[in-house]
């Protein structure tokens, strides 16, 4: 069901202000070139106003005019609001901006006595809100907003019929398209739906080919009229975001009586959110200074939870760095994501305290101080690239991950850049005797190798060497994986250099 | 399993058999399966058996899987090689325990050592690892500290570069009580540090040995070899001895060649009246 609140920004001002109906009323907007009209009741209309027209000319033709202005942003608002108050006819809305909305109302008309006495309903309810609508019912949302907007005999479409065939008689402006596109088509003499239909696809195409907007592309407004495309639509969710505030007396300033409020604070919001079965992922918490400064502090946490200890705990770490200046007056604790936590029974360790923390909120410490990124578990990466074999993922201990298998051992510590080390060796294709790193000099006495690494061509450069990696082990037990980059004479650089790259245990 | 101050382990006074200092079961040590015992016993049938006092086993509520007094352990090493965190690995490892555990680096240590690496981790311990890279060491003590507070850990890593400011008697006291009250244990290696003053409960010098041959390729590294040096203890006299893995028993092994490893009955006397919290709490 598309309905079409002609006169919205109008019929909104008219119920904000008690006015006679018969004042030649207009709203002006402001342009580059000084305000222009921007909707006229149907008396100015009469004396000579018309939309568009900027208000001097206006004024010229008709010199009685009552002059308001325009609010573009609360008709927006109200037309969210009316998009929410239409569910009652079905399960979703959607905005069709600037004065429209789109009501999806499959399967529903029975339960009103039909599609005309569900329209009749609907419309009965917009006037009892003083809104004047035109209502249309059709299979496809562009048929719908079509017969809304330009429709004249009929209002309902049946479900089989063809929009193109009942609809055919229409002006092409009820396709949706942009007014340049709109001249262009009655240039071209094509002014009725049934006109553009009978054209045939394959010109429209090839006239339309570089038009990828559905606005600018009349064959795909006409094939979303007959529902050949899909057409999605962004519908309206009513989403209530849990929120407790407290406006304080007396101004806050010092930190005790902040940590205070946010403790009271948490504790209202656990409720509320106790009562909606929700549990917060993420929580802001605004402060209002005196001087009409705004602080926001803002935590996210692992897993859903409503623990009032815990949140309070969570920004008493966050609060340090708050200038409180000539105090706060208002603290505002809202929870913008929150996930559905069932109730659970109450932790019946009477000193859960002792106990330690449980794993998540251990975690949630631990990030909030030490940020996202610090707190990391590995998880394997199909790479044969050693340094690759391993990501760093968020931690979660529920993880199941497929183990891989392990031909050879690899070292319990890889450095994050492999260090140069410089070596003495026997043969420019053997493994070193002898090794400088940091500083001091490690005598080979014992390896295992090598273990040929090549290069991985998909992801790397065609210039990318080899590596030939040994296990060895120093003259007083170390333990080291060391690796050669390149081969001799392998055209791909100079003489192969050697890094060191993991320690064993 | 390794428990160093369990009745159940030190045997009767005049028995005939030293106390062991590392006995019990398998252990999975950081190459494979590793059960913790002490090579060379000697009668010393004059070392009373410490009874842990009633204050101290009664007070903590989650079941003590370790000695009191193994809950907060330093290891000094070099950073240079992985000895340290590998040693630390396999005390702390127990085989029935399949919680996650923690690993806490510094910055310092993590440039100067690297970090873990899962496929070189050992099978049983690699897929829980939950890891924090602090910036400063101030973080990191933070980070230890949380992790011990946690009951879901089996037990906590950290690993802290030289000699921070911020790792003072205090701080190191503070972790041990931590550590006591929560019942999580901590192993603290600290890479190329002074022996400054701290209140852990053992401290070990720990620094890598030549591993023995291995079975098939006798030119390669063999299975790892440590020379730890036991130099304070609150329960134990301190002593040497040469860890490893023990191909035959799938053990850590204590082996001989420790330079000197002497051999002491292992514990001293009267030790067990001073425990932490039974300090604390006369104090």
């Amino acid at each position: 069901m598309a309905a079409w609140c002609q006169t919205l920004p109008l019929d909104r001002w008219r119920l904000d202000n008690e006015a006679p109906e018969d004042a030649p009323v207009v709203l002006v907007g402001e342009t580059a070139h000084g305000p222009r009209i921007t909707a006229a009741s149907a008396p100015a209309r009469q004396a000579g106003a018309r939309v568009g027209v900027l208000l001097a000319d206006a004024r010229a033709v008709a010199p009685g005019l009552a002059v308001y202005p325009a609010d573009p942003a609360g008709d927006r608002a109200l037309l969210e609001t009316l998009a929410l108050w239409a569910q009652q006819w079905g399960p979703w809305s959607a905005l069709d901006a600037p004065d429209g909305l789109i009501i999806d109302v499959t399967g529903v008309p029975h339960l009103f006595g039909g599609e005309i006495a569900m329209m009749a309903d609907a419309k009965t309810r917009f006037a009892a809100r003083g809104l004047s609508v035109r209502l249309a019912i059709a299979p496809t949302a562009g048929a719908a907003w079509a017969i809304a907007h330009y429709g004249t005999k009929q209002n309902a479409l049946a479900p089989g019929s063809d929009p193109l065939v009942a609809l055919a008689d229409l002006p092409v402006a009820a396709l949706r398209l942009d007014h340049a596109v709109v001249l262009l088509l009655e240039r071209l003499g094509l002014k009725r739906i049934g006109d553009l239909a009978a054209v045939g696809r394959a010109a429209l195409a090839r006239r339309f080919r570089d038009r990828r907007a559905p606005m600018a592309n009349p064959l795909i407004r006409l094939d979303q009229l007959a529902g050949r495309v899909p057409e999605p639509i962004l519908p309206v969710l009513g989403v209530a975001i849990p929120m407790v505030q407290r406006r304080l007396m007396e101004p806050v300033r010092h930190r005790t009586l902040l940590d205070r409020v946010v403790d009271d604070l948490a504790t209202a919001l656990a409720r509320r959110l106790e009562a909606g079965g929700q549990g917060a992922r993420r929580v802001e918490l605004g402060m209002w200074k005196v001087d009409g400064d705004v602080l926001v502090r803002r935590i996210e946490l692992a897993a859903a939870t409503r623990d009032p200890a815990h949140i309070a705990r969570l920004f008493a770490d966050r609060l340090d760095d708050c200038d409180a200046g000539f105090g706060i007056e208002l603290v505002r604790l809202s929870a913008p994501w929150a996930e559905p936590l069932s109730l659970t029974q109450d932790d019946l360790e009477a000193a859960a305290a002792t106990h330690g923390t449980s794993l998540t909120a251990c975690l949630d410490r631990l990030t909030v101080r030490l940020g996202q990124d610090a707190v990391a578990m590995p998880i394997p990466r199909a790479s044969h690239m050693p340094e690759r074999a391993q990501r760093w993922v968020p931690p979660d201990p529920a993880l199941i991950i497929q183990e891989e298998l392990g031909f050879q051992p690899r070292p319990l510590k890889l450095l994050d850049r492999a260090e140069p080390i410089a070596v003495i060796y026997e043969a420019p294709d053997g493994l070193p005797r002898v090794f400088r790193w940091r500083g001091h000099v490690h005598e080979i006495t014992r390896a295992a190798g090598p273990e040929r690494i090549a290069p991985e061509w998909w992801r790397e450069k065609g210039g990318a060497r080899l590596r030939d990696y040994y296990r060895i082990e120093d003259s007083t037990g170390r333990r080291y994986w060391i690796y050669r980059r390149g081969l001799p004479g392998d055209g791909r650089g100079g003489p192969p250099e050697w890094f060191l790259q993991g320690m064993y245990g | 399993m390794i428990r160093f101050s369990s009745p159940k382990i030190l045997p009767e006074p005049g028995r005939g058999t030293a106390p062991n200092l590392f006995q019990g079961g398998v252990v999975e040590g950081p190459l494979g399966q590793v059960v913790a015992y002490r090579g060379v016993a000697k009668p010393t049938p004059q070392t009373p058996c410490p009874t842990p006092s009633p204050s101290t086993t009664a007070t903590r509520g989650p079941p003590s899987r370790t000695g009191e007094d193994m809950l907060h352990t330093e290891l000094f090493a070099s950073a240079d090689d992985a000895s340290g965190a590998a040693l630390a690995l396999a005390f702390a490892h127990q085989p029935d325990d399949h919680r996650p555990w923690l690993w806490v680096q510094d910055k310092t240590a993590i440039r100067q050592s690297g970090r873990p690496y899962r496929p070189g981790l050992p099978p049983s311990l690699r897929h829980r690892l939950i890891h924090v890279a602090a910036d400063k060491a101030q973080d990191a003590l933070f980070a230890l500290e949380e992790g011990l507070r946690c009951r879901d850990l089996a037990f906590v890593v950290g690993e802290i570069a030289g000699n921070p400011a911020a790792l003072d008697f205090t701080a190191s006291r503070r972790l041990s009580l931590v550590s006591s009250r929560h019942g999580v244990p901590l192993w603290l290696v600290r890479l190329a540090a002074r022996h400054d003053l701290g209140s852990a409960r053992m401290r070990w010098d720990v620094a890598s040995a030549p591993s023995p041959p291995p079975q098939w390729n006798t030119q390669g590294p063999g299975d790892p070899r440590w020379q730890a040096d036991l130099f304070r203890a609150h329960k134990f006299q301190p002593g040497q001895w040469m860890l490893g893995h023990d191909g035959q028993h799938e053990a850590l092994h204590a082996f001989e060649g420790g330079h000197g490893s002497p051999d002491h009955g292992g514990v001293v006397p009267d030790a067990a009246a001073g425990s932490l919290e039974a300090g604390q709490r006369s104090a």
